[in-house]
């Protein structure tokens, strides 16, 4: 018998749209060096232009401030070593301030940069994981280099206040940054109007190619390549042009801008269609995050009494596919930080699910779950430990 | 069509006892316990409780909680069917390799963390000894010395650990002195040392 699959982990990455499966599979045949001034050269370099534009108009900026690179934790490791090169040289702003929640791939450059003796600071979050703007601006001053802030969390959906947190680093003469990586498609991303001097995204967390990237860069704010080599993307990324899946994420670009609206109403609508049944369904449950700001079709979920990794594969026996904070599925002793950090207890913390949804989804998938869900929990509590 | 047999993390055993658990602790059932023992904290991320019947010197029965990831369910289920028909003497000498090896083998980070089974046995046995007013004789016989200069042994530190006596490692070489002559074991029991905290959650 097929066993029926249902993806809810969206946030981790999405199937390609039909879309963008067909471009890049087109684009596989320009197979001309997009840096050759030849026919089919230039034949790729017309197709790359025009994903840059649907990535800019995608983001609101000017699609000279369009770099595109692997992904997302790249363009986070350019942004922080545009910065080490200007402390190095001796600027005398030489901090960092980032937050407690950030993606690995800046939480784990803070360490690195720590190792190595720079001065990064990692603004706390309140019990939503939100930045609380008083406390940031504890944070800020003359010496501050870089402020860098995710606009919305991959595990529990908050959203930051990136437009006022860009004000403010901008007061103290501070440049801002975000990764959007998560924000795309789901809510309203401006570098224009949030003001912010650098942007990061992903290709694969909307429905586009995975390995392939931007990083967005404000006509104004320092510059220097993490990849040198040849001229490429006007000296800002060197590496021959990856057309095909350039073109893919472009497709992708324009879907996303296009469907926002109805993608973001339909998204949150069945995140809270699972949210109300889990309440109803199953006693003494606890929902992590801001649930004022929240990325539309994240829900994450502690379940105490029920480890989660043993909850994610009891659900994947199912065809149900989720990600858990727990400890053990992290391949350490300690649950996810994110968590932690955003004031849920470790035990809580051992207990969560995220279930993030994505365009492929419906109201039977949750339908579904709220049938496969409560008696894996009520199996687990009983054999827990009380 | 996908396998999804072919893309499970454990071994089949390992899934086996995860999806169908052998002898949980059920209310109705009114299990009469003649020893209860207790590992790990629900911080840690793994508990286990294991109650046993026992008879003429063996373990006629056992029931057990878990809370804990797939690995720590499945080894406790594992233990529970090699522990029952056990003498307390054989019981007491489980360990986590034997329950390991009954599994086909745990993923290498799974192996410290939730094989708690046969600590949390360990721990009935010794309730029910010290219910029945009996000398434990067990203790000592499994006892493996760690520091070799000064005689050191993981029973001893795990005692110290468990009864909140060293809750430093500073404090554990105070009272023990493991480590002050060769200095070869300060590593061991440094590990040991954690492991026993992660166990007792102290």
């Amino acid at each position: 018998m097929e066993q029926k699959t249902i993806y809810l982990d969206n946030n981790a990455t999405t199937p390609m749209h039909e879309d963008v499966i067909e471009a890049v599979h087109e684009a596989n045949i320009l197979f001309g060096n997009a840096s050759s001034m030849h026919s089919y050269g230039r034949e790729a370099a017309m197709a790359i232009e025009e994903s840059r534009k649907a990535l800019a108009s995608l983001i609101d900026c000017d699609p000279s401030s369009i770099v595109f690179t692997s992904g997302a934790s790249e363009s986070n490791n350019t942004v922080f070593n545009i910065f080490r090169e200007r402390i190095d040289l001796g600027s005398k702003r030489n901090r960092i301030v980032t937050t407690s929640i950030e993606h690995p791939s800046i939480n784990e450059l803070v360490k690195y940069f720590k190792n190595l003796g720079y001065h990064v600071d990692e603004c706390p979050v309140d019990g939503s994981g939100r930045v609380d703007l008083e406390v940031m601006k504890t944070y800020l001053g003359e010496d501050v280099a870089l402020v860098s802030v995710m606009a919305g969390n991959n595990e529990i959906g908050t959203i930051q206040p990136v437009k006022e947190i860009a004000k403010l680093a901008h007061e103290v003469g501070a440049y801002m940054h975000t990764d959007a990586t998560q924000a795309i498609g789901k809510i309203p991303v401006s570098m224009q109007s949030w003001d912010v001097d650098y942007l990061s995204l992903s290709g694969h967390k909307f429905y586009g190619p995975k390995g392939i990237g931007v990083l967005a860069v404000k006509a104004k704010a320092p510059y220097t390549p993490l990849v040198h080599g040849g001229h490429q993307e006007g000296g800002k990324r060197a590496g021959t042009y990856n057309t095909a899946s350039i073109v893919g994420i472009g497709v992708a670009a324009s879907l996303a801008e296009r469907n926002l609206e109805e993608e973001s109403r339909k998204l949150w609508a069945l995140r809270e269609m699972l949210r109300k049944g889990i309440d109803e369904r199953i006693p003494n449950v606890v929902v992590n995050g801001n649930q004022e700001h929240c990325l539309p079709g994240t829900l994450d979920v502690s379940f105490p009494h029920a480890e989660g990794e043993s909850i994610l594969l009891y659900l994947d026996m199912e065809g149900i596919m989720v990600s858990t904070g727990s400890a053990c599925a992290s391949g350490s002793l300690e649950p996810s930080y994110v968590l932690l950090a955003s004031g849920v207890a470790i035990e809580l913390a051992h207990g969560s699910i995220r279930f993030s949804f994505g365009r492929y989804n419906t109201e039977d998938d949750v339908a579904y779950v709220l049938e496969k869900l409560p008696p894996i929990i009520k199996r687990l509590r009983e054999m827990s430990t009380r | 069509m996908t396998n999804f047999m072919s893309q499970w993390v454990y071994t089949p055993v390992v899934k086996d006892h995860f999806m169908n658990p052998r002898n949980t602790w059920q209310e109705e059932e009114n299990f009469q316990a003649d020893g209860i023992g207790e590992v790990g904290s629900l911080a840690c991320g793994d508990q286990m409780q294991v109650m046993i019947k026992v008879d003429n010197d063996t373990i006629t029965d056992l029931r057990w909680l878990t809370y804990g990831c797939a690995s720590a369910i499945a080894s406790t289920s594992m233990m529970s069917e090699m522990a029952i028909g056990m003498s307390l003497q054989d019981a007491y000498n489980l360990s986590p390799d034997m329950i390991t090896e009954a599994l086909g083998g745990l993923p290498e980070h799974k192996f410290h963390c939730s094989v708690l089974g046969d600590k949390a046995l360990r721990a009935a046995i010794d309730d029910y000894l010290e219910k029945a007013g009996r000398d434990n004789s067990f203790k000592n016989s499994v006892a493996k010395t760690i520091c070799e200069c000064k005689g050191v042994t993981d029973v001893q530190i795990e005692d110290l650990v468990k009864r909140g006596e060293a809750k430093t490692l500073d404090q554990l070489q105070e009272i023990t002195e493991f480590g002050t002559v060769c200095g070869k074991c300060k590593q061991e029991v440094s590990d040991l040392f954690d492991e026993f905290k992660h166990i007792y959650s102290v």
